[in-house]
């Protein structure tokens, strides 16, 4: 019949109107300010240093200043400085440690190629501010957040690296308690045996 | 409004309105009433018209809204019904930017008499039983004749702009007019032949009473009504620039057509007068066919007249804003042929049915059967074979190199 089309169309406009009031797979719409979107976990948008415990987020830092990453990242937008003491001896852990959100572009190499698992994605995307230049370069006491809010926000990753952590604490601790065994086993007969073919190996760092 | 004295023998409600005005009328001296009663006139109509078009333009963004399953807008006021108001304020604020080529009179004027335009055919639809603003005896004649001069105001913008996409649409516009303002004026002849005159009231007083105690004597419950009224509401779309008519604006093609080289309110100016002419029309409509200010069934009568006829407008309304979300625009090859091919046809036959109805009209018992037989044959044969003939072999379309 000529004209079907049409009513079959207006009877989907229909549909929609009404079950939008009562159909929650058809009402998509988020009020975002007043309700926050779940996000999916795999989100990621600007790093954030690891810290241990909450008290005191910048003395637990994972982050040692090594600036492998300052040097990795493509545009250039992290800024390290050591903490040193007084003798100039390195306190292996960042006094200034800046990123440049204005300039980063959320790829992610700083997290690969980080190899204590000290910096990590971030979730935040309400970024906006009043000023262009300072608000945007993010400074060590903001970016510093807990291990507990990385598990929150990245779960599958942050048990993963938590259990890979854990096991290469506990067998950085075997190899020293099988090393400190080889050298008490290795000095007691020293001068009978002085063909020992393997040096003890030297002390974890 | 008449200046008809007020009748006692009715519900309070219904003289309110009269009384009011007799009640203001009063504090003037006795030589002014005449201009008054006319400014008083105009000034309830644009107050009441101006205050729909607002939450029209509310309505429309909300059903929209919800039809593609998003709220609409709902931060303004509670619920958003403060939008409309926001609307206006940014766009009286909105810098008024005149083209330096443009035609700056024309280009000024266009979108004034647009409103205007659209504004004076609201004068003589009857709004309640006793609530028109002037009573002609050829109001339906002035009813068109205001109609159609919109688009020459269209045209006007498109010209004055001094923009290709401009002229574009003016003359898409006019190529418009010329298609439906025929079929629009062949589905209105019908109601004059029966009803016997072209005064507003008298056709809607004409449409009073029932058939059998619950048949209203409306004559879109005729088939030959029926007939002319969907014919009358597709030639209303295109003559307000509706989608699925809205070529002269087409805004994937033309940008916004007409109205690319308007901004703040001479912008909001042409919005307002595409909703005047909607509400227009649609008010000519429900006074020809739908009854106008009658109540559909004899207790119903408890409510005054002018809010059955408000609840007919704004259910008409409903309606052009329902099918704006359902249907995509029309080419314009397509537009001139529907209305060339199709309707005008069709309201031809159906001018013969109405005379056939007419003639009738003394039939009763059996040959009333008889009479209603003929009537929707008249309309139903006629439908199937133009449109079988005429849209033969256009679909559905088959997509030779996309997997369908
Ligand atoms: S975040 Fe990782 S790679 Fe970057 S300086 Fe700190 S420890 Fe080194
Ligand atoms: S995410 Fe990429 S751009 Fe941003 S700081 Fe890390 S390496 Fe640099």
């Amino acid at each position: 019949m000529i004209g079907k089309g049409l009513l079959q169309g207006l009877a989907v406009t229909a549909r929609n109107l009404v079950g939008s009031y009562h159909d929650p797979d058809r009402y998509t719409t988020i009020e975002y300010p007043e309700v926050k979107p779940a996000l999916p976990e795999a989100y990621r948008n600007f790093p954030f240093l690891v810290a241990e415990k909450a008290e005191d987020p910048l003395g637990t830092l994972r982050c040692v200043a090594c600036q492998i990453c300052e040097k990795e990242c493509p545009p250039q937008c992290i800024y390290i400085v050591m903490d040193r003491d007084e003798k100039g001896k390195a306190r292996m852990k960042p006094k200034v440690f800046d990123i440049d959100t204005s300039v980063c572009m959320s790829c992610q190499i700083c997290v690969e190629v980080c190899p204590f698992d000290a910096i990590k994605m971030d979730q935040v995307f309400e970024i906006a501010t009043d000023e262009r230049f300072n608000a945007l370069l993010l400074h060590r006491d903001q970016l510093a957040k807990t291990n507990t809010y990385f598990h929150q926000i990245h779960p599958t990753e942050a048990a993963e690296v938590d259990a890979r952590l854990a096991a290469e604490k506990k067998a950085a601790e075997e190899k020293a308690k099988a090393a400190a065994a080889a050298k008490a086993a290795s000095a007691k007969p020293a001068p009978a045996a002085p063909a020992n073919p393997t040096p003890p190996p030297a002390p974890a760092p | 409004m008449t200046t008809t004295s007020v009748p006692s023998s009715e519900s309070w409600l219904e003289v309110a309105p009269l009384q009011a005005r007799d009640a203001l009328l009063g504090l003037l001296p006795e030589s002014l009433h005449w201009i008054a009663s006319s400014v008083l006139a105009i000034a309830v109509l644009v107050g009441a018209f101006g205050l729909m078009f607002a939450y029209l333009t509310l309505a429309e963004r909300k059903l929209l809204g919800r039809i593609q399953n998003r709220p609409g807008p709902n931060r303004t006021g509670w619920a958003g019904l403060l939008q409309p108001f926001a609307d206006a304020v940014k766009a009286l604020t909105k810098e008024d930017i005149v083209p330096r080529d443009a035609d700056k009179v024309l280009h000024a004027l266009a979108p004034v008499s647009l409103v205007a335009l659209s504004l004076i055919g609201l004068a003589v639809i009857p709004f309640g039983r006793h609530l028109v603003a002037i009573e002609l005896d050829a109001a339906v004649l002035y009813f068109f004749a205001a109609g159609a001069a919109t688009e020459l105001s269209i045209f006007m913008a498109g010209w004055a702009s001094r923009n290709k996409y401009s002229l574009l649409a003016a003359m898409r516009a006019l190529a418009q007019l010329i298609s439906y303002e025929v079929p629009l004026l062949l589905s209105v002849v019908p109601v004059v032949l029966v009803a016997g005159t072209l005064s507003t009231t008298a056709i809607v007083a004409a449409q009073g009473g029932w058939a059998a105690g619950f048949w209203p004597h409306w004559h879109v419950l005729t088939p030959w009504g029926f007939s002319a009224f969907c014919l009358f509401m597709i030639a209303a779309l295109a003559e307000s620039n509706r989608s699925p008519f809205d070529l002269p604006e087409a805004e994937s093609e033309l940008i916004a057509g007409h109205l690319t080289e308007y901004s703040g309110f001479k912008y909001a100016l042409f919005f307002m007068a595409e909703y005047f002419g909607m509400a227009a029309l649609s008010a000519m409509a429900v006074t020809l066919f739908l009854g106008g200010w009658q109540a559909p069934l004899g207790w119903l009568e408890v409510l005054p007249s002018y809010v059955w006829f408000a609840a007919k407008l704004l259910a008409l309304l409903a309606g052009f804003i329902w099918i704006r979300a359902t249907f995509p625009r029309l080419r314009i090859d397509q537009l001139t042929r529907l209305a060339w091919k199709f309707l005008v046809p069709m309201a031809l036959l159906n001018l013969a049915n109405a005379a056939f109805w007419s003639l009738t009209a003394g039939w009763s018992g059996p040959l009333q059967a008889v009479r209603w037989a003929v009537s929707l044959a008249a309309v139903v044969v006629p439908f199937l074979l133009l449109s079988r003939s005429l849209f033969s072999g256009l679909g559905p379309r088959v997509y030779r190199y996309a997997p369908s």
